[in-house]
């Protein structure tokens, strides 16, 4: 696995927004997380389970004693799209690239956005097994990662 | 205890627009295309602009009720009233919270209104171009994910495996819009039919969206006269009447991050029962459809979400030869919509719907006595309604 303090090749060109936690603090464990290498969703310790993205209340149970937990990186293909129009200028000379929308069983089936490594024209398997690759900016301003996914 | 239903006990008595522009050529700011199409309406349906009462808009339209009823010198102003949502998942809503307000006896006659002018506002379909992200769009926008497009090309993804869906479903309805528009002088695509090959060829936004699955982006101002159904009889056209107007989504819909249970859906599996229960009708029941389409796969969930077919007919159905006016199945954006007429958020959707009542459409389809409009598939809230004639009542 690629190490949090070397800088990563980057999948898509640089010049996005970078992320960074919101003022709130309901995702700033993720944001942590991934700079750790690490996958950290928010967990609920009233019925114990996970939920995605993070609110401040259970959808479930209701309860407000909410933490986060490590869960693997891995997950299932659940959609899908290839990109082709660049909507921002930084993806100008990007090319087609691919963003998956991947469920992970070990959450509770809750789901998350990444892209998926590899080149833009390979086939997509909506069902087929994903495994995470952490993507490490830990010189950039502000530093971020970010999680990728392939097959 | 008496029914409480908006059914027959609201009717639309006047439309209008404003010329239509493609996105930032309106000679006019946004805020006077607003005023415009408010004095448009009123002359349409022959009433005093003073005479106005309340103002219904949605997606957080930037031209303030309060400064319109000043700015027009309206009498008393009685309602005032924001559907929340963005997109065009308010164009039904608005409708229904005006049609509540003069049923209810809170207003007399309300303005449905909606106005754009991405020239000098800004345009919908680019990203954000900020140093940092942060809120849910940071666990999108920096894998790419920032536009209308991108945010709903997986669910209509995900339906099509589901159900086996080929992309020339969604074709059919990029042609049937096309098509209408040509009979259509409002329509920005007048005079620019589409063909199968010009659409079989055109480039991918984000797959499975080619260029012509999506809406434009447009500048102009579009509104409505909404008056009580006793009112509504005093006016120069039949009252054309609202026979159900609901708006919603179903579970859970807004969850962050794409986790909505139900994914490949245009958010109408609980709405569309709602609207039939009102409206007291079925899928058959509907002469002619408009059926908002921010891009096509959205209109084709929708049009499975309200019963007119299965998922897994939807290969069969969709097909230009149902959606045509006057001779399909179930003549679909009959004026063109938002893919050719003009993108003004859907509300040309629900004008068009009572041109069909009114048999004023440009690709009018005969005898038309039940007219359903869906608005903004695939956001949260959407929203949908039914008109009727007099004979649906
Ligand atoms: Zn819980």
């Amino acid at each position: 696995m690629n190490s949090p303090t070397t800088p990563s090749d980057s999948y898509l060109l640089p010049g996005l927004p970078k992320p960074v936690a919101s003022r709130d603090g309901l995702d700033t464990a993720y944001w942590d997380g991934l700079r750790d290498g690490r996958l950290c969703l928010q967990f609920c310790n009233g019925c114990g389970k996970f939920q995605w993205g993070p609110e401040w209340v259970c959808h479930r149970c209701h309860s407000f004693d909410l933490t986060y937990k490590d869960t693997p990186a891995e997950g299932i293909l659940y959609s899908h799209q290839r990109v082709w129009h660049p909507v921002h200028p930084a993806l100008a000379d990007q090319g087609p690239y691919v963003i998956v929308l991947v469920e992970l069983p070990a959450a509770d089936g809750v789901r998350i956005v990444g892209n998926l490594v590899g080149g833009p024209h390979q086939e997509l398997v909506i069902g087929a097994p994903v495994h995470g690759v952490f993507e490490h900016h830990p010189d950039d301003e502000p530093a971020f990662s970010l999680l990728h996914w392939k097959f | 205890m008496t029914e409480r239903t908006l059914r027959g006990k609201a009717a639309v008595v006047g439309v209008a627009e404003t010329k239509y522009y493609r996105w930032g050529q309106s000679p006019d700011p946004e805020f006077k295309m607003a005023i415009e199409a408010v004095l448009n309406v009123c002359e349409d349906a022959g009433i005093s602009p003073r005479d106005v009462d309340g103002f219904s808009s949605y997606s957080n339209d930037r031209s303030d009720a309060s400064r319109l009823a000043a700015a027009i010198g309206i009498n008393d102003l009685r309602f005032a009233s924001m559907q929340w949502g963005g997109g065009g998942g308010g164009g039904s809503g608005a409708l229904a919270n005006a049609a509540a307000a003069v049923a209810t006896g809170q207003a007399e006659a309300v303005v449905v209104f909606r106005a754009l002018a991405q020239g000098q506002f800004g345009r919908f379909g680019q990203g954000p171009r900020n140093n940092t992200i942060s809120g849910t769009g940071a666990h999108t926008v920096p894998y790419g994910l920032m536009s209308a497009a991108q945010q709903f090309a997986m669910k209509v993804t995900r339906f099509m495996h589901d159900h086996g869906v080929g992309h020339d479903a969604q074709k059919a309805i990029s042609l049937a819009s096309y098509h209408h528009a040509q009979n259509n002088p409002r329509a920005i695509m007048y005079g620019r039919p589409l063909d199968e090959e010009t659409y079989d060829s055109s480039r991918w936004i984000t797959e499975p969206f080619r260029l012509f699955d999506c809406c434009q982006e447009n500048d102009g101002a579009a509104a409505m006269l909404i008056v009580s159904a006793d009112r509504a009889k005093d006016f120069a056209r039949p009252p054309c009447y609202v026979l159900g107007a609901v708006s919603g989504s179903h579970h859970r819909a807004g969850a962050p991050v794409h986790n909505t249970p139900d994914y490949g859906s245009s958010s109408f599996p609980t709405v569309a029962p709602r609207l039939y229960d009102m409206a007291k009708i079925g899928p058959s029941d509907v002469d002619v459809l408009q059926s908002y389409e921010n891009f096509t796969g959205g209109v084709m969930m929708s049009i499975v979400e309200f019963g007119f077919c299965s998922p897994e007919e939807v290969n069969d159905y969709f097909t230009f030869e149902n959606f045509v006016a006057p001779t399909g199945k179930l003549p679909l954006n009959t004026s063109g919509g938002n893919l050719a007429e003009c993108y003004m958020h859907g509300l040309e959707l629900n004008i068009e719907a009572v041109r069909q009542i009114w048999g004023e459409s440009t690709s009018q389809v005969p005898d038309v006595n039940v007219s359903m409009v869906h608005s903004g598939p695939m956001v949260t809230p959407v929203s949908a309604c039914v008109f009727g004639s007099e004979a649906a009542l």
